[in-house]
């Protein structure tokens, strides 16, 4: 009875992005020409995600960034920023095929969210630019906004399935609130 | 269903974003500890009926531990702090202080 | 008999008709209805019968309160029990049938129990069942189980859906009565974040049905018009049919959301359980009127005074048309004025009071109608309705003064705030003697986070018992819900032209008991005035024994019309003040809520995680036997045709030893540490020297808890100087991830050690048996020869054009790789091994086979041969353990007096006499009993299989002095009492030199 064709709003896997993990002192000089290197500017404040047209950064805690960019883009960046920051106590990983990227897009993407993750997703405290970690049911998983219209949320892959069933649930047709938008 | 702040990313985080790590500010003995000591350090926990430290991973999160000072009676929260310390910053300490005159845990007070 | 009127009923459509079935039969009423108001628009006054004596009984109530009118609802996937039908609204095509009751609800066998009432008195059951003691488990529990619940338990899965809603208020303000209405105007003009709920359809509550001026307009006008103005207010949400379930600490309220219980063929989920924070709750939750206890006032047509009202304004239905009103307060004679205005019949007022009424008194009478003061009922006549009551003296002991006829009896005891959301979370009450009720104590408050009143309360709730008075209080909520929390008691100044209300908790007050056994307390559970004196002169002097003695508030409606009774009745059999008895405890939620929606989203498929590995499809195609490792399933085995489980394992366990096997391997933890401190933080975490493992070897690692306890084992790989690969358990990964975080986060803080999880990036293959090299260099790529990967190496670069890196480990005793690949990829790998290893007759193997391989090698198992309690050195792995490490998590522990005691059981391999498989878990006995008279044991099996390898059964276990007693035989009883006889031998069953590994 369920499935991602009568959702309200739209949903799907992505399998093309890339992911590093990047872990260092995110005050060094090293690490700031590393990421300016790699075509982005100011690293991401506490809870920030940062986007340039081809890539994004999140800060994931006050020691760990992760980065965001085409798959095949990955190595070519891992070495890039691993050998501007050599000499310097840090982990840069391919964490690519760790986790699974789901996209939301409509324009009740809040009220969808918020059936799962306890977060307040109200545009006064939660809106684009932001990456919150929490869980969405009973998985830890982390979503941001590109825009006011689409989500992108990532979990581990090994529950991929169980996030895909909560979502199409979560977003069933007919199960609309119209909290943040008319339903 | 408490709440606590997290010091690291900032987030008022809902109990089940968070794992309870027992209490705070345990003094590790390792081998050539006494037994007194080393049986105090694994087993021996304070129990209060008030003011109380203890620590929290903010597991469904950020992933760092962090400290919280509340009252087990109330479940009032003084405050969450890093976990990188041997002891409550004086902010707490006062803040403590001010609303429960006179307390004291373990060395603290 | 109960009626339509033919006017009046605001919440009715009387165009729009709705037909439904009771018990079979068809009934028609009206949108809006509820099934309370619509059975008795229909005279169907008789709608259950009671729990344990089987009385007729009918509607009391028109809300949540109500006790009797409990249904089956709805059939088939839609079936529920216990639904009220003064709270279920009315939808075309509704199903209902009475419960409790056999063979029909006009003729119950079970009645039969009322004759026996003498014989049933408070605590039977505990009396009665507790001896002999083997008649409990034969007779008396049957016999329980049969006759206890109301409703019928659903006999198929539930066909509808159910949500959470994770919200987020600045304040929620609970009811939607004027009180809650007037707080909302006013807090919304604050730009605060507001939800206001009504666990009703309709916004207003009972000050619509009686009428009057609030805030110098009428009722109806403030309502429609404070709607208007919140509606207009974005930051006002508004939802009715929402009942707040419960407070709980830190500011966090459950409200149940019934989303289309009114609208079945809706799409989307019946229910929604709102789980809010919010930093302040404001409940304006009204009261809830008490019935009178007078004999017999349980008969069907006997109701609240204000429900009479209720059903008259509300729905335009009479529940009779000559009704007695019976009351020790002003408020029921509004109830003699609307029945009258109604132009039906009163017949009298009985007011308890020997100075009656105030005004309304003098109202009533100037309409004709007969009013007697200091009069109360002795006893009401009927059974399966009313007939006619007799009248005594309040005074007296019920001698009759007359008889009245009468097919309704309107009772008011006086009005109970709705105290429950103050008092969930800690709120305290104190007792109102002028009002006779409790209400909430404002000074002490439940408490937030910040140590700040949580709730507020308003309205009726407060004590407020007018109109006017509920706004006033509403629209100064904001003060009372300050921070400060120092706002004073509501001001409840007597009005005038009001008489005070009189405490009655027996009529008439000198009741015998012929009478007090007949008056009843708590409708549900059939408790009576009688059987709470019984249980104060049995000792039962605590409000909370006394609860469970009698079951008085322990129904479904958790005792909302009978606890103030009850436990008045209880103060005055203990001749104690009520507030000195106390209250029961309030506890969540207010009403009860459906199941589904506690579990939410959380069923069938998204019941619960399930971990999948990258072949996890592949293994489901092959209809592998999964079995769960943690959140992960596994492939146990891949049965074929009709093969056996047992048979399959035989037979991949064969093919592995004899050719190749693979096994998914993808679930083992793989945790990066890197840092210019993780050599010296592994040789913390690990008993072995990790510092001195060379980049490019592997070696086997045991980790330890602070209690000296196994708690995790795995191969660690050497990466680079500074960069180790650590592999844990299946189960392993996020514990000992979350163990690495711990101790660096905060013990260790100052060492340069960063850990990431890497377990799901990789898809991890064992290629297993003496044909996995030839399988590896078909592949081509890294060079797997001895000579360039020796045992307990790794290397890493292309195989098969896949990114590889390649560990020479075995946990199964045969040659043996372990290859990784990027998780993607790692399907496509997979696919690309069975098909080299075709011409080897490759077979990927289960889980079980892996046990079944590495017990015949003598390997322990986490969880299998540890269980918590166990230390490396009962394991005999004393060469994993470093013993020039000056420290390592668990060494400290190692060296207490009980961790070295020889007496310690040890590892040891079993071999039954008779080549059988032990039992899993057998103990091995010894001479003699223990002080509890139990037989003296001397070990346990940990493991146990039987092995295709050696064609019989193989054993680990722990067993004292194990190791020094080698081909001593021990006895190990079978649950059956039968004794199995097994030889203590080397673990290592098979290839005891490690040749073949070592290939």
């Amino acid at each position: 009875m369920f499935d991602a064709s009568t959702t309200y709003v739209s949903l799907e896997q992505d399998t093309s992005l890339g992911m590093i993990t990047l872990r260092a002192d995110l005050a060094s000089d090293k690490l700031k020409k590393a990421i300016n290197e790699i075509g982005l500017g100011d690293l991401p404040a506490q809870r920030q995600i940062v986007s340039s047209s081809e890539l994004s950064l999140g800060w994931m805690s006050p020691d760990e960034l992760m980065l965001f960019c085409a798959s095949q883009n990955v190595a070519d960046i891992v070495q890039t920023i691993a050998d501007h920051l050599a000499g310097e106590h840090s982990l840069v990983v391919d964490v690519s095929d760790a986790r699974a990227h789901f996209v939301l897009k409509g324009a009740h993407i809040r009220e969808v969210i918020a059936k799962l993750a306890p977060v307040d997703l109200d545009p006064t405290q939660f809106d684009v630019g932001e990456l919150r970690r929490t869980r969405f049911g009973q998985i830890a998983a982390a979503f941001w906004f590109s825009d006011q219209t689409t989500a992108h949320i990532i979990c581990f892959r090994s529950v991929a399935a169980y996030m895909h069933e909560q979502l199409i649930r979560a977003a069933a047709s007919g199960s609309e609130m119209g909290i943040w938008s008319e339903a | 269903m408490l709440i606590f702040q997290c010091p690291y990313c900032g987030i008022d985080a809902d109990e089940t974003e968070l794992s309870p790590g027992g209490e705070a500010h345990l003094k590790r003995f390792g081998p050539g500890a006494s037994d007194e000591d080393f049986e105090s350090y694994l087993f021996m926990r304070e129990n209060p009926k008030g003011v109380h430290f203890e620590r929290w991973r903010h597991s469904n999160g950020c992933g760092k531990w962090f400290h919280a000072a509340r009252c087990t009676m109330t479940l009032e929260v003084f405050g969450t702090y890093s976990a990188q310390t041997f002891e409550p910053p004086q902010e707490i300490k006062d803040k403590i202080s001010q609303k429960r005159p006179g307390w004291s845990w373990r060395n603290f007070s | 008999m109960s009626t339509r009127l033919s006017s009046g009923g605001l919440y009715i459509d009387r165009s729009a008709r709705k037909s439904f079935t009771f018990n079979g039969k068809r009934f028609e009423g009206y949108e809006g209805d509820t099934l309370a108001s619509a059975l008795l628009a229909n005279d169907q006054m008789l709608m259950g019968r009671s729990f344990k004596y089987h009385r007729p009984r009918g509607v009391v109530a028109s809300g949540a309160e109500e006790p009797n009118a409990l249904f089956n609802m709805g059939r088939g996937r839609h079936f529920e029990p216990n639904q009220r039908a003064t709270t279920t609204e009315l939808f075309e095509g509704l199903e209902v049938a009475s419960q409790n009751h056999w063979p029909s609800l006009e003729f119950d066998v079970g009645a039969i129990n009322t004759k026996l009432s003498r014989f049933l008195p408070a605590g039977f059951y505990y009396k009665m069942f507790i001896h002999p003691r083997p008649l409990w488990k034969h007779v008396y529990e049957p016999f329980i189980r049969k006759s206890a619940g109301l409703g019928k338990a659903p006999s198929e899965k539930d066909a509808s859906t159910y949500e959470h809603f994770y919200a987020f208020y600045d304040l929620v303000i609970v009811g939607g009565g004027i009180a809650g209405l007037a707080a909302a105007k006013t807090a919304a003009q604050t730009g605060q974040r507001i939800l206001l709920i009504e666990q009703s359809a309709q916004w207003g509550g009972r000050a619509l049905i009686d009428g009057g001026e609030v805030a110098g307009q009428p009722v109806d006008n403030f309502v429609e018009e404070t709607l208007t103005f919140l509606k207009s207010k974005s930051n006002v949400t508004l939802r009715t049919r929402a009942m707040a379930a419960g407070v709980y600490d830190h500011g966090y309220l459950l409200a149940y959301e019934r989303v289309s219980d009114h609208l079945p063929e809706a799409k989307g989920p019946r229910h929604r359980l709102w789980r809010i924070r919010t930093k302040k709750i404001i409940a304006g939750t009204g009261a809830i009127e008490r019935p009178l206890p007078f004999a017999q006032n349980d008969v069907p047509g006997v109701v609240l005074a204000s429900a009479a009202r209720d059903y008259l304004a509300g729905y335009g239905v009479s529940i009779g048309d000559r009704t007695v009103i019976v009351t020790n307060n002003d408020d029921a004679y509004l109830t003699a004025i609307a029945v009258k205005n109604a132009g039906l019949d009163v017949v009298a007022v009985l007011d308890s009071r020997a100075n009656g009424a105030g005004d309304l008194g003098q109202k009533v009478r100037d309409m004709g109608i007969r009013v007697e003061q200091g009069k109360g009922i002795a006893m009401v006549k009927g059974s399966k309705r009313v007939t006619g009551v007799s009248i005594c003296s309040q005074a007296g002991e019920g001698a009759v003064l007359e008889g009245l006829d009468c097919d309704c009896v309107a009772m008011s005891g006086g009005w109970s705030p709705v105290v429950h959301l103050w008092s969930h979370c800690g709120g305290k009450l104190i007792w109102d003697d002028r009002q006779q009720h409790f209400k909430p104590d404002v000074n002490n408050y439940p408490k937030d986070a910040s140590g700040n009143p949580l709730v507020w309360v308003i309205g009726a709730a407060n004590g407020v018992m007018t109109a006017s008075g509920c706004v006033v209080d509403g629209e100064r909520c904001l003060e009372g819900a300050s921070d400060a929390g120092t706002a004073a008691q509501p001001e409840t100044h007597e009005e005038s032209g009001v008489n005070p209300i009189e405490a009655v908790w027996m009529m008439p007050q000198g009741a015998g008991y012929a009478l007090r056994s007949k008056a009843w307390l708590d409708f549900q559970n059939d408790v009576k005035v009688s059987d709470v004196q019984l249980a104060a002169q049995e000792g039962f002097h605590s409000v909370e024994h006394t609860k469970r003695y009698t079951t008085l508030g322990m129904a479904t409606d958790q005792g909302k019309l009978s606890n103030i009774n009850g436990l008045a009745t209880l103060a005055g059999a203990l001749n104690l003040p009520i507030p000195q008895v106390g209250t029961t405890t309030f506890r969540p939620p207010y009403t009860p809520i459906s199941m589904g929606s506690i579990a939410g989203l959380a069923r069938n498929e998204a019941f619960q995680p399930i971990r999948q590995t990258p072949m996890h499809q592949w293994h489901e195609d092959q209809d592998a036997y999964m079995e769960p490792v943690g959140q992960w399933r596994r492939p146990y085995c891949y049965p074929r045709g009709s093969e056996t489980h047992a048979q399959a394992v035989e037979r991949e366990i064969n093919q592995t030893r004899n050719s190749l096997g693979l096994l998914d391997a993808s679930t083992l933890g793989k945790l990066l540490v890197k840092g210019p401190d993780a050599a010296k933080f592994l040789d913390m975490l690990y008993t072995n020297m990790m510092s001195s493992l060379k980049v490019g070897k592997c070696r086997y690692g045991l980790m330890c808890s602070e209690n000296g306890f196994l708690m995790d084992d795995g191969v660690v790989a050497r990466l680079d100087e500074e960069t180790f690969l650590c592999h844990t358990t299946s189960g392993g990964a996020d514990h000992i991830h979350a163990h690495m975080e711990e101790w660096l986060q905060t013990e260790w803080w100052d060492w340069k050690v960063y850990v990431a999880n890497l377990t799901e990036h990789y898809a991890q293959v064992a290629v297993v048996g003496p044909n996995a090299r030839k399988t590896l260099e078909k592949l081509g790529g890294i060079d797997v020869s001895k000579e360039s990967l020796g045992f307990m190496e790794w290397s890493e670069g292309k195989l098969g054009g896949f990114d590889a890196r390649a560990f020479r480990i075995s946990f199964s005793g045969e040659l043996s790789y372990e290859i990784a690949v990027p998780a993607n990829q790692g399907l496509a790998f997979w696919n690309t091994l069975l098909e080299a290893g075709e011409e080897f007759g490759v077979m990927p193997y289960g889980t079980e086979a892996l046990h079944v391989m590495r017990a015949e090698k003598g390997f322990i198992m986490i969880g299998d041969e540890t269980d918590g309690t166990v230390i490396p050195q009962d394991l005999g792995l004393n060469w994993a353990i470093s013993k020039k490490k000056s420290d390592y998590l668990g060494k400290r522990a190692q060296e207490r007096e009980h961790m070295v005691d020889t007496e310690r059981w040890q590892l040891v391999g079993l071999e039954t006499m008779d080549g059988s498989v032990l039992p899993d878990g057998a103990y091995a006995v010894e001479a003699g009993t223990n002080a509890n008279g139990q037989r003296n044991t001397q070990g346990r099996v940990t493991s146990t299989y039987y092995s295709p390898t050696l064609s019989k059964g193989i054993a680990m276990g722990l067993v004292k002095h194990g190791p020094e007693r080698m081909g001593d035989v021990i006895e190990f009883p079978k649950v059956d009492g039968a004794i199995v006889k097994a030889k203590i031998v080397d673990p290592v069953f098979y290839d005891k030199e490690g040749v073949k590994q070592n290939v």
